[in-house]
């Protein structure tokens, strides 16, 4: 009751008059639904038998203008698939492509689609555990007037556009990282993530995937907070009341109940980080090649960053090749969020689609 | 050991360190790790001293000594717990470093050539210094605002229909689920949609403003969607009921009491959707293209894109780099300024417009 009192404040104006009377039922007057109330089964059965309810005028208007919305929606969706497959079926062969040079599609799409799912990747394993940190930190360490605050420091990191996270990266990261990659190359060059020689610029991979582990960090955390804060009550009392300390609580209590939730934030994560284009186009100097080294100047090129570069020259088929390995990209992100999407349907409480 | 630690304390507390003991242990490792960085430091200058070296060999020291000290003195389980209250606290500041960092070099490298000239001329023969942005946040406004006003009331209509008609029915299922799935799209794919569409209807190449603002309404209708539904679902049903049973039409209670109740969360979430596509680089560079000029007309030629202006000032930096940096991360301040603005008033807007729960 007291939600109505305070949303009838908020809308003071009494309703006004209807103006279609026709199909009220014999009502006129807000007097009349008085009586109606005092006697409520009565009138709807005498309705029911005598004649089916009326279609409003307004109502037919409103409720289709709603379900045309819907459908626009949906055609919108079929639009992109049927252009995208029509447009991209040209540019499946090499005839007249200065795209793709004599190489059939194949060859030109696995390394980029390589270079998306390997800079996604490492950004992932990067933002993973530090997400979930800060999950926790804020879920369950830290004081509680403080929560709210630090959520929102978080969710300023969302809001900054990517291209300026592109301009911090190339210009700000990448110096600032390149002595580590030396060192690291220096020193651990016979690993084969390390080896090969060193950008002396830090236009890496690995800064890309680090730009990209930053920017995926706000959606990942805000998925794993929310399913944190739903870990049952009395299932953490229960075992702090056991004698465990903080952390075995968590262990015990929240991990497993959150399981299924990480890994779906995780996935979303993963569906953010394929698709991002800009910050990676910046940061990335590109050579289109499958290659495992983080810290070398030959780097592969994710299939964002390549349409980026790539447009502005294309010309003819290469601009449907072009099409094409966008429609690569959009099924392998789509594949991805539909299974991050079956996991959190598995538990409806909560969803990620803020 | 534990008889040192315990000392001065009640029975009670007794086995476990006292409380100051964290704060301490922090500090003496973050001085201990200056100092060896200060020793390192010796034969250079002040400016040389290395602050990120310090702070993480400050913290990998604490980690260290928190985790014996209270191994020692406490039990193995209580020094793991302590060891993954620091972590999971690191975590959170590992987190805030990009953050800080990220404004304060857009802020101030970005102050540099924020001045008058900036926003009162356009790049149109401006080859070395000088020139502006006014032509890119033009664009901007326009193509945001076309797409705000594509894509608020098909978005708004829908969630009205997930939530007031289509009850459980096999549409309603599949409007969700392809609301769901366009979240998904990648930016740069609703780009070449949109070019792709555009290109069989008016010849190759084409790049027109109107063009952005479909493939912003594209990505933006989603985010409209999911926002207004849940905002609806809140609602209370005795209120619908209420206005039914007063014989109001279906139509009109939803325009005049469940609309106004959630009026305040539906224009934040049009707010934040709007912040989040006004930043959209990808999707523009297809579709509006870039151009030096000030267009207005977003039905004829080029549009110039705020973020457009910052990548290409970055990506072609011509003769005088050092000023088409400036220039980009000019933009990049005001980009940053409308975007914090508009999440600003998304959330004035939902504390002062928000149903008052009590009283």
């Amino acid at each position: 009751m007291a939600g109505m009192q305070g949303i009838l404040v908020i809308s003071p104006t009494p309703l006004p008059p209807l103006d279609d009377t026709k199909g009220r039922r014999g009502m006129t007057t807000s007097s009349t639904a008085q009586q109606q109330q005092e006697d409520p089964a009565q009138p709807p059965k005498a309705t029911q038998q005598t004649r089916p309810a009326v279609r409003r005028l307004g109502d037919s208007i409103f409720s289709g203008t709603a379900l045309g919305a819907g459908i626009i929606i949906l055609l919108v969706l079929a639009a992109v698939a049927i252009f995208l497959v029509a447009q991209s079926i040209p540019g499946l062969s090499s005839e007249d492509n200065t795209i793709l040079r004599d190489r059939s599609f194949l060859e030109y799409v696995v390394p980029l689609a390589f270079g998306t799912v390997w800079a996604s990747l490492i950004a992932l394993v990067i933002a993973a555990p530090i997400a979930i940190g800060i999950a926790l930190f804020i879920s369950h360490y830290a004081p509680r007037r403080f929560a709210a605050v630090l959520g929102y420091v978080i969710d300023l990191l969302a809001a900054v556009p990517s291209v300026v996270f592109g301009l911090w990266g190339a210009l700000t990261l990448a110096g600032f990282v390149q002595p580590f990659y030396a060192w690291l190359n220096q020193n651990l060059g016979w690993f084969p993530l390390f080896s090969g020689q060193a950008s002396a610029t830090g236009n890496t991979i690995l800064t890309a995937s680090l730009v990209l582990a930053v920017m995926i960090l706000p959606i990942m955390t805000a998925i794993c907070r929310e399913v944190f804060l739903q870990a049952p009550r009395l299932h953490e009392e229960a075992a702090l009341a056991l004698g465990a300390t903080r952390w075995e609580m968590i262990r015990m209590a929240v991990l497993p109940f959150a399981r299924g939730g990480m890994v779906s934030a995780a996935m979303l994560a993963l569906g953010r980080a394929l698709g991002e284009t800009m910050a990676v186009t910046m940061v990335l100097s590109v050579s289109g090649v499958i290659s495992v080294e983080l810290l070398t100047s030959t780097n592969p090129t994710p299939i964002p960053a390549n349409i980026a570069l790539q447009f502005p020259e294309a010309h003819g088929n290469g601009v449907n090749t072009l099409i094409a390995t966008g429609l690569v990209l959009f099924v392998v992100t789509f594949l991805v969020n539909a299974i991050a999407r079956a996991i959190v349907n598995r538990r409806a409480q909560f969803s990620g689609a803020n | 050991m534990t008889a040192v630690v315990t000392r001065g304390t009640s029975s009670l507390a007794a086995g476990r360190l006292p409380k100051w003991a964290t704060w301490v242990t922090l500090v003496a490792a973050m001085v201990v790790s200056a100092v060896v960085f200060a020793l390192i430091n010796m034969g250079s200058a002040a400016s040389d001293f290395n602050v990120a070296g310090t702070l993480v060999v400050g913290a990998i020291l604490y980690l260290v000594v928190i985790y014996v000290l209270s191994r020692l003195s406490e039990s193995p389980r209580h020094a793991i717990d302590r060891f993954v209250t620091a972590l999971v606290t690191s975590a959170f500041i590992i987190a805030i470093i990009p953050l800080v960092s990220l404004l304060y070099t857009v802020v101030s490298s970005g102050i540099e050539r924020f001045d008058i000239e900036y926003f009162s001329s356009s790049m149109r023969g401006v080859v070395g210094t000088g020139g502006g942005a006014i032509h890119a946040v033009w664009g901007t406004i326009l193509i945001t605002l076309a797409a705000t006003i594509i894509s608020v009331p098909i978005g708004l209509m829908t969630s009205i229909y997930l939530v007031e008609y289509g009850g459980r029915g096999r549409i309603a299922k599949a409007i969700t689920f392809f609301v769901d799935v366009m979240t998904g799209i990648p930016s740069i794919v609703a780009g070449l949609f949109i070019f792709a569409v555009f290109s069989i209807f008016l010849g190759p190449g084409a790049s027109i403003g109107i063009m952005g603002a479909l493939a912003l309404a594209v990505l933006m209708i989603p985010v409209v969607v999911r926002s207004s539904e849940e905002l609806l679902r809140i609602v209370p049903n005795e209120l619908r009921e209420a206005s039914y049973a007063l014989g109001v039409p279906k139509w009109r209670t939803i325009v005049k009491v469940v609309l106004p109740t959630t009026i305040a969360g539906i224009m934040t979430g049009i707010m934040l959707s709007i912040s989040r596509v006004i930043g959209e680089t990808a999707p523009l560079l297809l579709t509006a293209g870039f151009t030096t000029s000030l267009n207005m007309n977003l039905f004829d030629g080029r549009m110039m894109t705020l973020p457009v202006f910052v990548y290409n000032q970055y990506q072609n930096q011509g003769t005088n780099p050092d000023e088409a940096v400036a220039r980009a991360w000019a933009g990049a301040l005001t980009l940053i300024l409308i975007v914090m603005a508009l999440n600003l008033a998304a959330r004035l807007i939902a504390k002062i417009f928000a149903p008052k729960l009590r009283g």
